[in-house]
């Protein structure tokens, strides 16, 4: 079967010759995976770099005061807020590290918003800035008997309101990660710190910064690239609105493809490769080594 | 017994500070969706911290279909039950497949693809939304569980295949050797040997698999449109299309797809656990 398989397969006869039996069950079970590659990986890529392969898409595009909304959105979304979780995840997860039954049960609950699925919470917080019927303007109007804000109806607020739902979903796996990298240090180092008298903020800055910062930047740029593709929090919050003005690159490929711009659509993915790709690239050389 | 010292209870204090806006940022959400779940319609919308009379109607309601809304629950959740099973098991099958025969079999350009794969799983999700959207369309899948069930394979697979492929590598090399002396075939080295030893993370890359499809929005509303045909997640989604939508029984319908996937990871949080945070990030 070596010889017939490889025979047809490989034009070269050198590497044909050098096929064993193992190799060539390495190929077959490797294929299936290769199938589903090609099948839903390149052929829709190279589909979509073909659609998007008109200029006057990006004339258009340019000319599109809401694209040029999405792609500000987007960076606000990704350098404060990702930036923001960051850190809130660096100084919670020195928080769960701490030993102490109640921590432990709180660890278990923190971790809910990310065990549970997106919609339905999502829709919890929206129903709940509803500016009628929604819990915080009920209690607004019960304590003040003013009017609550319109909460989703301005798009600073709104975007603002998409960040934090995205925080509240995402926050607990990234601490959950970074504890990974505080356990992970010697408590030797931390003992010898305690008997020279050191700060908590020399411990910090001295032991824990240093040995867990490659960590830390890779998980932003990892929680980054994800958040490009975070469609949920913005589609289910604001639906883009109020007037377009809250959407994301992820929701306006969607919005296009609605509007039945499909070459719009594909180049606004386009423009955002650019800026993803050599991060991708990045991120991949880290975990394949 | 000692008294805490005046250091003690300021450590105390400070960590109660954090712990306590961590509670109530996480609950939040999910209590004010409880709230509505065991709230008759009238009480919803008073405010209260506790609803003057609980019940469980509305799940009567939900699970009987006795709203309009809610004329197809079961058949959406069994819906969302076969794609999410149907991912689970096949996204198994190529990727155990795949990274034995990378990590164990040493199979030529088994490299590259592991960086293809790893490549695809950093592109972000939604940005392969529409192209693949218009490719299920050109195969004809469209409306079809089975374009959901194949978008999630490609999504699932390629971490899958990352997190095993290093939970392989860690194999010892005799085990294979040794099976093989003792004239062990490649498949039987793979049944017998490979696949017992790594049902840990085997039993991690399957729930990943399995959470991922069921708890999946984007690609579920793009591919499947007809009311029977979609999954819970798309009901949920669809409920606000309507001004007059019941939001208890949306509440209580969120609440009861809420509960498989959160049951889920907490019985295989030991595999998650492990299998997540060593494999989303090697420092």
């Amino acid at each position: 079967m070596a010889i017939t398989l490889s025979a047809s397969d490989l034009p070269s006869p050198p590497l044909s010759a050098r096929l064993t039996t193992p190799q060539v069950w390495g190929i077959v079970l490797l294929a299936p995976y290769i199938l589903v590659f090609l099948a839903f990986v390149v052929y829709p890529v190279g589909y979509g770099l073909w659609l998007a392969r008109h200029p006057e898409s990006y004339v258009a595009l340019y000319h599109d005061p809401i694209f040029a909304r999405a792609a500000v959105n987007t960076l606000i979304f990704l350098v404060i807020g990702i930036n923001f979780k960051m850190l809130v995840a660096l100084f919670l997860s020195g928080f769960f590290v701490q030993s102490r039954s109640w921590i432990k049960w709180l660890s278990v609950l923190f971790i809910l918003p990310w065990a549970v699925p997106s919609i339905p919470t999502i829709l919890s917080v929206r129903f709940m800035l509803n500016p009628e019927w929604g819990v915080i303007n009920q209690l607004i109007f019960k304590f003040t008997g003013d009017d609550g804000p319109n909460w989703l109806n301005d798009p600073t607020v709104a975007l603002a309101m998409a960040i934090g739902v995205h925080i509240w979903k995402s926050l607990p796996f990234w601490t959950l990660i970074l504890m990974t990298g505080r356990l992970a240090i010697s408590h030797d180092l931390f003992e010898a710190a305690d008997v020279d008298g050191a700060s908590w903020w020399q411990k910090f800055r001295f032991i824990t910064w240093p040995s867990m910062q490659m960590l830390y930047i890779t998980c932003t740029l990892l929680s980054m690239i994800w958040t490009l593709g975070d469609f949920n929090s913005v589609y289910l919050l604001t639906g883009g609105g109020p007037a377009d003005l809250t959407h994301v690159l992820s929701t306006l490929g969607i919005r296009y493809l609605r509007l039945d711009q499909l070459s719009l659509a594909m180049a606004s993915i386009v423009c955002a490769l650019p800026f993803v790709l050599p991060l991708v690239y990045f991120m991949m050389k880290r975990l394949s080594r | 017994m000692k008294l805490p010292t005046l250091r003690e209870v300021g450590t105390e204090a400070k960590l109660l500070l954090i712990g306590i806006p961590v509670f109530i940022w996480t609950m939040v959400p999910i209590y004010h969706m409880f709230l509505f779940a065991i709230s008759p319609k009238e009480d919803a919308f008073s405010g209260k911290l506790w609803p003057a009379h609980p019940t469980l109607h509305n799940f009567h309601i939900v699970f009987y279909q006795e709203h309009y809304f809610l004329r197809d629950f079961w058949i959406q959740f069994w819906n969302s039950v076969v794609i999410a099973v149907a991912t689970g098991a096949l996204t198994l099958l190529i990727a155990t497949a795949a990274a034995f025969s990378i990590s164990r079999l040493r199979v030529p350009g088994g490299r590259a693809v592991m960086n293809l794969a790893l490549f695809t799983y950093f592109i972000p999700a939604a940005f392969l939304a529409v192209p693949m959207y218009r490719t299920m369309g050109n195969y004809g899948l469209l409306n079809n569980h089975w374009s959901l069930i194949l978008a999630m394979v490609t999504i699932a697979s390629p971490y899958a295949i990352w997190v095993l492929k290093q939970a392989s590598d860690k194999l010892p090399v005799e085990l294979d050797e040794a099976a093989t002396m003792d004239g062990a075939t490649t498949l039987q080295l793979f049944r017998l040997v490979y696949v017992p030893l790594m049902m840990p993370s085997l039993v991690a890359v399957g729930t990943y698999a399995i959470l991922l499809a069921w708890n999946e929005y984007l690609y579920a509303f793009l591919l499947l449109s007809k009311d029977t045909d979609i999954t819970l997640p798309v009901a949920l989604g669809n409920f606000l299309a309507a001004d007059d939508s019941p939001w208890e029984l949306l509440m209580t319908t969120g609440f009861i797809y809420a509960l498989p996937p959160a049951a889920i990871y907490y019985a295989f949080k030991r595999y998650m656990v492990g299998g997540l945070t060593a494999g989303a990030v090697k420092s």
